[in-house]
């Protein structure tokens, strides 16, 4: 397994150098001046020359790219543009947030969309089938913005059951922050879980034709030991591989939703940065998000192996 | 002897996809099968492919419902008992199926597979069910060590022998084999096959063996039912059966087995046509459209089974056609291979002579 991973890690470093020279020239290649942005209403030559000799933006681009990798090697991905912070600490503030948001729903996406997968697979062409279908197609049609604010009219302003807004670190205030979170990772986790379920639904429709589960009540097991042991268990593996999709699909896509409940996380830091030319704090993002993209990919195929017993000659 | 397993009128059909307008329509896989099975015999069930056998063997012990008709099993109508007694039931009645490869889920290891069962009908004692399973891999010709293994690191034929580990974990008293051994190699069905006759005799199992290989059931079987289109159309002992057929069915599946000698004439014989189409299946005698020997009337009538001198036959000129069997010598050959053979036999002797 170690071996495995070794390997998995070695292979993913082309594909993080790739990433990176993918990011950077797509920046330079982005309309706008950086420096104009940060000057504001300063148009003197002699400032903007300043700071494009203080930022190094009048070297040549593949000298500016290796300056920019070696330094996020050691760990400095630079400092924004915008707000002078150090463009590590802006991620590091933001991203915890974001994550707890995109494990929040992952998980509603989870206990919603599995059982209703099996279920739906199992009961398949009943009214129960066609039910777990039109509901998740709605899932999957309605925009998070419009659930969202919908869900803020309803659940905050007419009931007062839960706080539209006000976010607090889960550090700091645990109850107030799940409180906060509640209501946007409901929104992104339904989307999911339609996702999800249709995955489920059809994974178990194939594995619950096959022989062994034929096998498994020959043997005279209840029908809940056929379902969870033998037949969910083998229809997880594309269960997995979509579901950590999911995930890095959220840790990148929760803007709207982060807008809409006011959360201060990974979307807003992005939508902000793009808007302002912030190049430090865009680059960083997006290299971070292609890393965890990868290291969920890894994960999943860790995972396989734990699932699948064939794969482990391989 | 008395029957361990008895089926009366057992039907089941199946419904093909239902067209956007209209009814769907109904194909009879078993229609109306009477059969006894008795205690301690090896009773096959032959037929060609498409004939509803393997639909019949999964009825028999209730991998899925009958649409009509009941399967009686040690006093209890098991087509109608609740799910849950039905389960416990499964402890007597254990299957073996046709596929080594897809029938074993893939996730488990081996000795779980086995244990599985011996769990779910009440071996509480971790230990005694780990010896138990060490117990029956090694009757199969496996070692205990293989429990570990999963089933993908073995072959078809060790595979198969996992499956009748597994299938006689709880000590059934009825085993069914659907086709046990038509996915394996020839030289590794014997293997299988004697290990199946040894158990039967070691656990005085009653077994069943659904099969289209006359071959293996010319091996194994005590009785033989011969299957064509959802009906039973001839029983008999085994013996009888390939010495002297009396359905022509039966005697068109015989004739269709290689002779293995040189020059040795085929019967004459032959079915013509393919299987009709069993969504909507031949009037009267379901035969008559194939049979050698059908009359006009015969279309008009479906012939019951009845007692013919010992064994039971579906035909309703059983008494006026005269059907030929496997011959016990071998068969003459023809007038130009005889004449081949004297010439060779002329020239080797020629040869002999010694040289003047």
């Amino acid at each position: 397994m170690l071996a495995f991973l070794g390997r998995r890690v070695l292979i993913a470093i082309p594909t993080i150098i790739l990433i990176s020279i993918f990011v950077f020239g797509m920046q330079k290649l982005l309309p706008g001046d950086p420096v104009l942005a940060m000057a504001g209403e300063e148009r003197d030559p002699e400032v903007l020359e300043y700071l494009r000799e203080k930022y190094r933006l009048n070297d040549p681009i593949p000298v500016q790219y290796l300056n920019w990798i070696g330094n996020a090697l050691r760990g400095d991905l630079g400092i924004s543009l915008r707000t002078n912070q150090p463009v590590l600490e802006l991620i590091g503030q933001k991203l915890p947030v974001t994550i707890q948001l995109a494990v929040m729903a992952l998980i509603i996406a989870m206990v919603i969309g599995i059982p209703a997968g099996v279920l739906s697979a199992y009961k398949k062409g009943t009214w129960i089938d066609w039910v777990a279908n039109t509901v998740a197609l709605s899932g999957l049609s309605v925009p998070n913005f419009w659930l969202g604010i919908m869900m803020i009219l309803l659940v905050s302003v007419q009931l007062g059951w839960l706080p539209a807004s006000g976010y607090r670190p889960l550090s700091e205030d645990p109850i107030q922050s799940i409180k906060t979170m509640l209501m946007p990772a409901f929104v992104l986790g339904t989307a999911i879980a339609a996702t999800l379920m249709r995955h489920t639904r059809s994974a178990m429709l194939g594995v619950l034709k096959s022989d062994y589960v034929r096998t498994a009540r020959a043997k005279g097991l209840s029908e809940r030991v056929v379902l969870v042991k033998h037949a969910l268990r083998n229809a997880l593996v594309p269960i997995v591989t979509v579901t950590t999709l999911l995930f890095g699909e959220l840790l990148a896509g929760a803007v709207l939703t982060e807008q809409i409940f006011t959360i201060p996380g990974f979307g807003k830091l992005v939508v902000d940065a793009v808007f302002n030319r912030d190049y430090a704090v865009v680059q960083g993002i997006v290299l971070c998000t292609g890393v965890a993209f990868i290291a969920m990919n890894i994960l999943a195929d860790a995972a396989y192996r734990v699932l699948n017993p064939r794969m482990k000659d391989q | 002897m008395t029957a361990i397993l008895k089926t009366r009128g057992l039907r089941r059909e199946f419904l093909t996809k239902k067209p956007l307008f209209g009814a769907p329509t109904v194909v009879r896989a078993v229609d109306g099968v009477d059969l006894e099975i008795e205690t301690g015999e090896t009773f096959a069930i032959v037929g060609e492919s498409g004939c509803g056998k393997s639909t019949l063997a999964r009825l028999l012990v209730r991998l899925i419902d009958p649409t009509e008709g009941e399967v009686w099993y040690d006093g209890t109508d098991i087509a109608h008992v609740p799910a849950v007694k039905m389960r416990a039931l499964r402890r007597d009645l254990q299957f073996v199926f046709q596929d080594p490869f897809s029938s074993l889920n893939p996730r488990m290891t081996v000795g779980a597979l086995i244990e599985e069962p011996l769990h779910t009908h009440g071996w509480v004692d971790r230990s005694a069910r780990k010896a138990r399973v060490a117990e029956l891999l090694t009757r199969v010709g496996l070692t205990p060590a293989h429990a570990d293994r999963f089933p993908h690191e073995f072959s078809g034929g060790q595979r198969q022998r996992i499956g009748i580990a597994r299938a006689l974990a709880t000590g059934p008293k009825v085993l069914i084999g659907d086709e046990p051994v038509s996915a394996l190699d020839v030289s590794i069905q014997a293997q299988v096959i004697n290990i199946l006759e040894d158990l039967k005799d070691e656990f005085g199992l009653t077994l069943v063996i659904i099969a289209h290989d006359l071959a293996v059931i010319r091996h194994m079987a005590d009785r033989v039912a011969v299957m064509y289109l959802g009906e039973i159309v001839e029983v008999a002992s085994c013996e009888d059966l390939f010495a002297k057929p009396r359905h022509p069915y039966t005697e068109a599946l015989l004739a269709a087995i290689p002779i293995a000698s040189v020059g040795a004439r085929k019967a004459e014989t032959r079915l013509s046509g393919d299987l009709p189409n069993p969504i909507d299946p031949p009037s009267g005698c379901r035969f008559h459209t194939r049979c050698p020997y059908a009359e006009a009337s015969c279309a008009n009538e479906r012939p019951a089974l009845t007692d013919v001198g010992g064994r039971e036959v579906a035909c309703h000129r059983v008494h006026e056609v005269q059907l030929k069997g496997l011959a016990e010598d071998a068969p003459a050959r023809s007038p130009a291979a005889q004449a081949r053979f004297q010439m060779y036999r002329a020239a080797s002797a020629e040869k002999q002579k010694p040289n003047p």
